[in-house]
């Protein structure tokens, strides 16, 4: 056990380096290339998964800008269509209310001048029939002349005077 | 007979805890093995009496040294030891001499099976003597009649010529180069054909093993820039020794104890050295030579000691290795001898006593399993250590 024959140091030699030649040839250079390849790969990889999951990341929250954002804008348009909804029902309203007013005024002036031009109508019909009567009254015919006609208008007027302070 | 007894408690360990591949590969290999000895096999009955006479009392001491030593064979077991129809069942490895003559190459069993008496410094030897050599506790000498000469202290005196022999641990580091190599040329075409991919099989077993060297031992040692020049040579001196002490506990196998045996852990403590001194740079020959910081007198006795250093710190690396491994197969065998000791007492002390061995042992077996790869990662990572201090840059 404790001598070192020389024919064992031979042996040794010829097989330990042959063996450390041959593996570093054969077997040590092909495996740790192939693991660091491998290594590299599996980085690269995860890296690659970590910068997509980081893509995804960003993408959601884009995402979720962009529907806030949509949201708003919904929001935004909905409250204008709801304000112009709003201010055509309005402005409408006030139209159909002025044109109302428009034709109950128009009605009014038209009432008025009617009654007027039925009053005017009536009052000539008085006085033809006040100079008729007049005329019966007095027996001889009278002549329908302007100065009798401003008589009788005259007191037509006292007349409807009197009826509109009574009325009044 | 130790084997025999010590084998199937470490068995049914080994099985749960080594790999099925590997199990299969090794149980295949010891059943070659077995088939092998039965066909060199060969009755010694001449020198049978003089054996039993011998190992009337058993001598623990000597068995297990036998153990521990390499050896020109791989013993399994014998049987109808001391009787006259003693038969050894061992694979003889081959035996090669570089003598005067030249090269001679012959079968350990002439050796083993052609054995001669003789007194040496008083006491009864024997050897084995074959074609003008002579093989006496396993080393080889030249005796050119087949005669050993004794020296007073029982030594012979005769020359010894190159001993090139396949011996039990040459035979053992070849074996662990064979499945070294294999493993991982086909762990690197795995890699090629899964590109990529996940790793699978045997792939995933080494692969973990592989980044723990690079990413626990180099890189943090010597830096991530320069640790892969030294990759190659770290990674395959970790599985070469892992591989070589897990084959010294397999079983059937004879008892391997390749990192045991000097020979070897002196030629990768001299890799480890000639690697550290090839690549120390300016800074590390500094830090020796002239180290900074230090007051000029201390210097004349810190310089001695650094240059010291530089061939310690190898010679601890062989040394831790080889008395790691051959301790734990000498307390395995140590309680193994237990039972043969009190066995002689009588029967039943020794069955007694074998119960305690046999759960020692299970458990000594157990944690040689973590020591083989303990001592595998532990020289891996001290070489890296030295190979760092090597490469260093400065930083003052």
């Amino acid at each position: 056990m404790l001598s070192a024959g020389l024919g064992t140091i031979i042996w040794t030699s010829v097989a330990f380096l042959a063996v450390v030649f041959l593996l570093g040839k054969l077997a040590w250079g092909p495996i740790l290339k192939m693991i660091r390849e491998r290594e590299e790969s599996i980085e690269a990889a995860l890296q690659s998964a970590e910068k997509a999951r980081s893509e995804m990341a960003e993408l959601k929250n884009q995402n979720e800008a962009l529907l806030a954002e949509a949201r708003q804008e919904r929001e935004r348009i909905l409250k204008e269509a709801r304000e112009m909804k709003d201010k055509i029902i309005g402005e409408a309203k006030s139209a159909a209310d002025d044109e109302a007013r428009k034709l109950i005024e128009k009605a009014q002036t038209e009432i008025e001048r009617q009654k007027n031009a039925a009053i005017s109508e009536l009052k000539n019909q008085v006085a033809g029939f006040s100079l008729e009567i007049a005329a019966k009254l007095v027996g001889r015919r009278m002549e329908d002349n302007a100065e009798q006609r401003a008589i009788i208008e005259e007191h037509l007027r006292n007349l409807s005077n009197g009826e509109q302070g009574a009325a009044s | 007979m130790a084997e025999k007894l010590r084998v199937p408690a470490i068995q049914t360990i080994t099985k749960k805890l080594t790999t099925g591949a590997f199990y299969a590969f090794f149980a295949c290999l010891s059943l070659g093995n077995n088939l092998r000895a039965s066909d060199t096999m060969v009755a010694n009955p001449a020198a049978a009496p003089a054996h039993a006479e011998e190992k009337s009392s058993f001598n623990a001491g000597e068995m297990i040294m036998h153990h521990i030593s390499d050896a020109h064979e791989i013993h399994f077991f014998t049987l109808n030891e001391g009787a006259a129809d003693e038969k050894h069942y061992a694979l003889y490895l081959p035996v090669i001499i570089k003598g005067e003559e030249g090269i001679s190459i012959f079968s350990s069993s002439h050796f083993y099976h052609n054995k001669k008496e003789a007194t040496a410094a008083g006491k009864h030897v024997h050897y084995g003597a074959h074609n003008g050599y002579a093989l006496f506790h396993e080393k080889i000498y030249t005796a050119p009649n087949g005669e050993l000469i004794f020296d007073e202290h029982g030594h012979p005196t005769n020359a010894q010529p190159l001993d090139l022999s396949i011996t039990k641990s040459v035979a053992g580091l070849f074996i662990t180069a064979f499945i070294v190599l294999w493993m991982f040329i086909s762990v690197a075409s795995a890699y090629k054909k899964r590109r990529g991919m996940a790793p699978k099989g045997l792939q995933s077993f080494v692969e973990p093993l592989i980044l723990f060297i690079r990413d626990e031992v180099a890189v943090p040692s010597i830096g991530a820039k320069k640790a892969d020049r030294f990759m190659p040579f770290l990674l395959s001196s970790f599985f070469f020794i892992w591989v070589a002490n897990m084959l010294g506990l397999m079983p059937f196998l004879g008892g391997f104890n390749i990192m045991g045996t000097l020979g070897v852990t002196i030629v990768l403590a001299a890799i480890v050295f000639i690697i550290t001194t090839i690549n120390g740079n300016g800074n590390y020959w500094s830090h020796i030579l002239w180290p900074h910081g230090v007051p000029t007198p201390i210097k004349f006795i810190l310089v001695p000691i650094e240059i010291l250093g530089i061939f310690i710190k190898p010679a601890v690396l062989m040394i831790r290795l080889t008395a790691n491994i051959t301790a734990g197969h000498i307390i395995i065998l140590s309680f193994v001898s237990l039972i043969f000791i009190f066995g002689q007492q009588s029967a039943g002390a020794g069955y007694g006593v074998g119960v305690g061995s046999l759960v020692f042992m299970i458990f000594m077996n157990v944690i040689e399993l973590l020591v083989a790869f303990l001592q595998a990662y532990v020289f891996t990572l001290l070489a890296a250590i030295y190979f760092g201090s090597a490469v260093e840059e400065a930083h003052h």
